[in-house]
């Protein structure tokens, strides 16, 4: 067990988490936790701060109240010398990319590993294409600029840089979004793998419930500052929960449900 | 953690029916196999025959530990002979597979810099091709300036209205500061020369004349470069990054029309302004100095002002401000639609905003006067 391990598999626990914006109040007391090796979705609302909680646990942002830990570490007052070792292991993926765009694909990956790794650069240059590999991109994506990719695969190089250091956590902010169903059940299905094939603990922010359906073992729906539901797609979809059924319910909703659980 | 991590390598008699044997042992990740593969280097690896891969020793596998082990394994299997995995745990075996099924390169390709005559050839092509862009893109402008022109009401008053306030109001404190030691400058070096002919008066001359004609254009549209003309090319590059600028086009309103055009127009109007102020400015850090140093009071100076500088030198100074709005505007302008989707871009293509928007006004400085000797103003 590594150093700072929890006893329990806790990969990420949140307890009563504030968050203010002035005197806009986003979260009012959230509890959360997320099991090692698990694909855990967070959905919401739009503006119900799903990203901003995901902010705060990769360190970008302070929680005003409340505790987060990460692989049984308290993250919140940490400084950026103390939160290093914690950043090493996890991966982030943002909503849009945030690819250097000065550097092409392979040197975005290849960057992250000459920063925290001894390689040579010959191994540097074939790992990261082992991780552009990983996610499906073509083998002369490598070679490429952010800007001469498509959303897509702008979204896969992503998850390439942040594949680089074999994350024990992978942090992925509205995979999907803004791609063609064909890529984003690609999507679905690179979530699967990367699980099943690294051991992936995943955790994910997501609008959508394709996604949901096929990916997530456990889903929690934010609402109102709190979590309003936790559970499985099927335990959830027959929620009680006002918020949680509109989430579910609508004509969008009913549509990927029907789909889940047509014979594939 | 067991850091002991390593292979050896048992290799089989020639004539044996048993195949040679890897063992690999230890932890097998991003941080070991810069060490693994010299050790697997340094082994001595039989000529060809079968061989075994013994992965139960390892305790750690992650991907790039196994993509060292799949290179290696292929690069045997390259050579003859079969190669069996035995003793993996089942995760470790199941990222092995998803590798393996990747039907990776074992090279990974080198990016490859093109030859030096060629890089040569396409600096200078580029060139070539930034003179034409840049004065297509001065007959775009011209041709957006002239339809507004001829419709009015379509003028965006507002922009224009901003940008005066940006790059004219707001840079009055550094002109005149820097107007104004420059004045102070030019009498100081002036009064030692003139005091040993006893011709103290003629600082006037001196301190009015150079800054009229010359240096408070000058100066001005140097700190304008610096100061507006930077920002046109970063707004506009930024913009071009997130894509705005195709966004303007999609809604069919010109970026010529939004951006260039009520820039081009406010700085024409500012430069000439900023210039008749740092004209000011310049000549009072003139007067304190001659006070200061020849002991010409402000009555003396004044007066003699009349007579130092004719009408022609103020208006030859004036007559350039305009033109240099038109330089530091249009490069401003002109290299933010250079910018190519990169954030480097956008700072590569401001520093050749600046430098080219200063380059350019010394020379057009240097050609009027040239005209100016001509027409003997």
């Amino acid at each position: 067990m590594l150093p700072g391990s929890p006893l329990s598999s806790a990969v990420v626990d949140m307890r009563g988490v504030c968050t203010r914006f002035g005197s806009a109040v986003v979260h009012d007391g959230v509890d959360l936790r997320v099991d090692a090796g698990e694909v855990f979705a967070l959905v919401g609302g739009s503006g119900s701060g799903k990203s901003t909680l995901l902010r705060e646990i990769i360190l970008l942002q302070q929680p005003v109240a409340g505790s987060i830990r990460v692989f049984g570490q308290e993250v919140v007052g940490l400084t950026d010398e103390q939160a290093l070792p914690l950043r090493r292991r996890w991966g982030v993926m943002f909503e849009r990319g945030a690819l250097f765009s000065a550097l092409t694909v392979a040197e975005n990956v290849g960057m992250v590993l000459a920063e925290h790794t001894d390689l040579p650069p010959h191994l540097i240059r074939e790992v990261s294409a082992v991780k552009i590999a990983l996610t499906g991109l073509p083998a002369d994506a490598g070679a490429k600029y952010p800007s001469e990719l498509s959303g897509g695969m702008r979204k896969r190089a992503s998850l390439a840089r942040a594949l680089a250091l074999d994350p024990e956590l992978l942090f992925l902010d509205e995979p999907t979004a803004g791609l063609d169903p064909l890529s984003a059940s690609g999507i679905d299905e690179l979530v699967r793998n990367l699980r099943d094939g690294l051991g992936l603990t995943i955790m994910m922010v997501t609008h959508d419930l394709d996604l949901l359906w096929r990916a997530a073992d456990r889903v929690a729906v934010l609402g109102q500052g709190r979590i309003v539901g936790v559970g499985t797609m099927p335990e959830l979809s027959h929620s009680d929960d006002a918020l949680v059924r509109q989430y579910f319910h609508g004509p969008r909703g009913r549509a990927a449900l029907e789909q889940a659980w047509k014979p594939r | 953690m067991p850091l002991d991590s390593g292979a050896e390598l048992i290799v089989a008699s020639p004539s044996g029916p048993a195949a040679s044997e890897l063992r690999c042992h230890g932890n097998w990740s991003v941080h070991t196999i810069a060490a693994l593969e010299r050790a697997l280097l340094q082994l001595r690896w039989p000529e060809a025959g079968d061989m075994v891969v013994d992965g139960s020793g390892i305790e750690v596998l992650d991907t790039s530990g196994a993509w060292l082990l799949h290179r290696t394994v292929a690069q045997r299997a390259a050579r003859g002979g079969t190669v069996r995995l035995q003793g993996f745990r089942a995760e470790f075996a199941a990222l092995l597979q998803l590798l393996a099924a990747r039907g990776l390169p074992l090279e990974a390709p080198l990016a490859r810099l093109p030859p030096w005559l060629e890089r040569v050839g396409r600096q200078a092509w580029s060139g070539v091709t930034g003179l034409w862009d840049y004065l297509a893109f001065v007959g775009e402008s011209a041709l957006a300036l002239l339809s507004t022109l001829r419709h009015p009401r379509r003028l965006r008053w507002r922009p224009i209205l901003h940008n005066v306030q940006i790059a004219g109001v707001d840079a009055l404190p550094i002109t005149g500061l820097l107007s104004f030691l420059m004045g102070l400058v030019i009498a100081y070096q002036g009064a030692d020369q003139l005091q040993r002919f006893g011709a103290n008066i003629f600082v006037v001359d001196l301190v009015a004349l150079a800054m009229l004609r010359e240096l408070s254009p000058l100066l001005t549209a140097i700190i304008i470069a610096g100061r507006s003309g930077s920002a046109y090319t970063a707004q506009i590059g930024t913009m071009k990054v997130t894509e705005e600028i195709d966004a303007l086009r999609t809604i069919g309103v010109g970026a010529q029309d939004l951006l260039v055009i009520p820039k081009v127009i406010a700085l024409v109007i500012v430069m000439p302004l900023l210039t008749v102020y740092t004209d000011v400015t310049g000549v009072l850090g003139g007067m304190v100095m001659a006070k200061l140093k020849l002991g010409v009071g402000f009555d003396a100076f004044v007066d003699r002002l009349d007579d130092a500088i004719q009408l022609s030198s103020y208006w030859t100074g004036l007559a350039k401000a305009p033109v240099f709005a038109l330089i530091v505007a249009l490069v401003g302008c002109h290299r933010g639609f250079q910018v190519g989707g990169s954030a480097d871009s956008v700072g590569a293509q401001t520093t050749v905003s600046v430098v080219q928007s200063i380059f350019l006004v010394i020379v057009t400085d240097a050609l009027f006067s040239v005209v100016f000797l001509w027409l003997d103003l």
